[in-house]
């Protein structure tokens, strides 16, 4: 509960940022774009799988929304995002089904190759695409509305926020429900699962549609900010990123990729203001000094803590409840002369 | 009476050892068999044909006269047969009653993608299963905290939530110390009595084998040697000098 307070106290606090300072809205709504993607690694991290490719299903919103954008230039940006989603959910439909049979550095390696290939292809097919020139996109309604360029940005930053709680919260109640809880577990005893009647494959491969639907919403939002859409969207620096931010913040609760988020555009931010030429080399810093100091992540790490401020909790009302029940027996005793 | 579990003509080698050699054999509902063998004698390699995790190169497996020969371990379960390890198999990144949970979501088959797995399942008989093995006191804490013995015991709940109709059970007092071994099974075992399980233990101690069993069959280099009441397999003189040693 107090996790749902404080994400709704977060994404209000966000919300009057943008609308005090107006500059503010494009890194915020491109940051939230990158947690809503880390949310979506985020899953399949759960699994123990770590998937260097997964910009690729943003990628695929992305080009569907400019594409859908072009061939109907009526579309609602709404409409667009979710046939975006929708094409991202088509594709991890087929990839999923071969994809999910590897494990480890092979499932990771695999979804980097596939989304190297989407990423030369959207580059060489210029004609269709624009090649590493890209696609502009025509800025669409939003739910009806034709709106100027910065209420358009203000709607989109309402639109993400809104997004971003929903997703959260979705992606948390699949953490804890049954299917969730069957794809953790295999991240520790696959065997295990095969011999409780489970099927790891299907388990895996329904993880890996929800996180490409969800990375699939931080594409189309992206490319609805940007107003164009390139290639670079699906690279594999852009799904690094993505696995940097999930590390950052941990895979234990879904407040992580957004912690995550946090962590990342700050260095990038304090860095790119102060050490413009080791941007990098302080992002690089920042993760190692994560892995050895958090290596559950920001959230593992408060998620720790709580638990061991409850476990310390229990432990003293134990001691209270028993010296309250020596102190009455002591009373009740019968006094000796 | 039909045999619970029956294998016919089963054979398996890996290069040229042979680790299963055309055994026939057969498994009555209600029996409590300890499988005893030296290390190597083709045991659990037997286990993992009837289980599913390895194929036969010939023979065949039936478990409630249907034929699951070299079906995949989760269909066989499916159909009744549980499984425990020699190394309990836990998901140790959750907490006991979480283990016993995933299990009782797939006997209930409800994995739900969105409502909380406390609430597709009976907690009431996460709890009996809990009970039963005497963990319910511990069912809060971290798998991975618990002494080795009640791992072994998580291991067999885990199977038990599923309701077998047979349970397999490879090594179950191995690695735990010989003053905590006969507590142990007399827990099993009255948890399999309790939810009327046949099972099948492979077991080295034969203390162990002649309390707990109804039957024993001695493995000798990938054969059945020996098959029987505990009484006439352990005095038998060549599963005396050969699996027993003594």
């Amino acid at each position: 509960m107090k996790v749902v307070v404080l994400s709704i106290v977060a994404a209000i606090a966000t919300l009057f940022l943008g609308y005090t300072l107006s500059w503010t809205i494009t890194p915020i709504v491109i940051g939230l774009t990158y947690a809503i993607a880390a949310l979506g690694v985020s899953v399949m991290a759960r699994a123990g799988q770590i998937s260097f490719g997964h910009a690729m299903y943003s990628c695929i919103s992305a080009y569907t929304v400019a594409f859908l954008a072009r061939a109907m230039p009526g579309a609602d940006a709404l409409a667009l995002i979710l046939a975006g989603v929708v094409a991202s959910l088509l594709a991890a439909i087929v990839i999923g089904l071969f994809v999910v049979r590897y494990r480890g550095i092979f499932f990771g390696m695999l979804n980097l190759a596939l989304s190297m290939v989407l990423f030369a292809l959207l580059g060489k097919l210029y004609t269709l695409t624009g090649g590493s020139d890209g696609m502009r996109i025509v800025r669409p309604t939003m739910a009806g509305v034709l709106m100027e360029r910065e209420s358009f940005e203000r709607a989109l930053l309402v639109l993400t926020l809104v997004l971003s709680l929903v997703l959260a919260w979705w992606v948390q109640r699949y953490f804890r429900s049954g299917s969730g809880q069957a794809l953790s577990a295999i991240k520790t005893n696959e065997t295990r699962i095969e011999y409780l009647g489970f099927s790891a494959y299907f388990i895996m491969w329904k993880g890996y549609l929800l996180s490409a639907v969800v990375v699939g919403f931080s594409g189309a939002i992206l490319a609805l900010m940007q107003g164009l859409v390139t290639p670079e969207i699906g690279s594999w620096l852009r799904s690094g990123e993505f696995v940097f931010i999930t590390i950052l913040g941990g895979a234990g609760h879904a407040a992580g990729a957004f912690l995550g988020a946090v962590g990342f555009e700050t260095v990038k931010l304090v860095s790119a203001a102060y050490f413009p030429g080791l941007w990098q080399f302080l992002l690089g810093l920042t993760l190692i000094l994560v892995i050895f100091m958090f290596p559950t992540g920001f959230v593992g790490q408060i998620m720790q803590r709580v638990a061991m401020q409850k476990k310390c909790d229990e432990a003293r009302v134990r001691a209270n409840a028993s010296s309250q029940a020596r102190v009455s027996a002591n009373t009740q005793a019968p006094v000796r002369n | 009476m039909k045999p619970l579990l029956q294998t016919t003509d089963l054979y398996l080698a890996f290069g040229s050892v042979i680790a299963v050699d055309n055994i026939n054999f057969e498994l009555y509902e209600g029996e409590r068999l300890a499988v005893i063998g030296q290390n190597g004698a083709g045991k659990t390699t037997f286990i993992n044909i009837c289980t599913g995790y390895l194929a036969p190169s010939k023979g065949r497996v039936y478990f409630d006269g249907r034929d699951v020969t070299a079906m995949v371990p989760r269909k066989i379960v499916r159909l009744g047969v549980g499984r425990s390890f020699q190394l309990p198999q836990l998901f140790t990144e959750h907490t006991v009653r979480q283990c016993v949970q995933i299990a009782a979501a797939r006997r209930n088959k409800n994995l739900s993608w969105f409502r909380s797995l406390e609430s597709t399942i009976d907690e009431k008989e996460v709890d009996a299963t809990l009970d039963l093995v005497g963990l319910l006191t511990e069912a809060d804490e971290a798998c991975i905290e618990l002494p080795e013995g009640k791992r072994k015991l998580l291991d067999v709940a885990m199977a038990l939530a599923l309701r077998p109709k047979l349970l397999i059970m490879d090594e179950p007092t191995s690695g735990v110390s010989s003053e905590d071994k006969f507590a142990l099974m007399e827990t099993v075992m009255h948890a399999l009595a309790e939810r009327r399980v046949t099972s099948w233990f492979v077991e080295h101690d034969v203390d162990i084998v002649s309390r707990y069993a109804t039957r024993v069959a001695a493995w000798i280099a990938g054969k059945v040697a020996a098959d029987g009441t505990p009484d006439e397999v352990l005095n038998n003189p060549q599963i005396k000098s050969e699996v027993l040693g003594t």
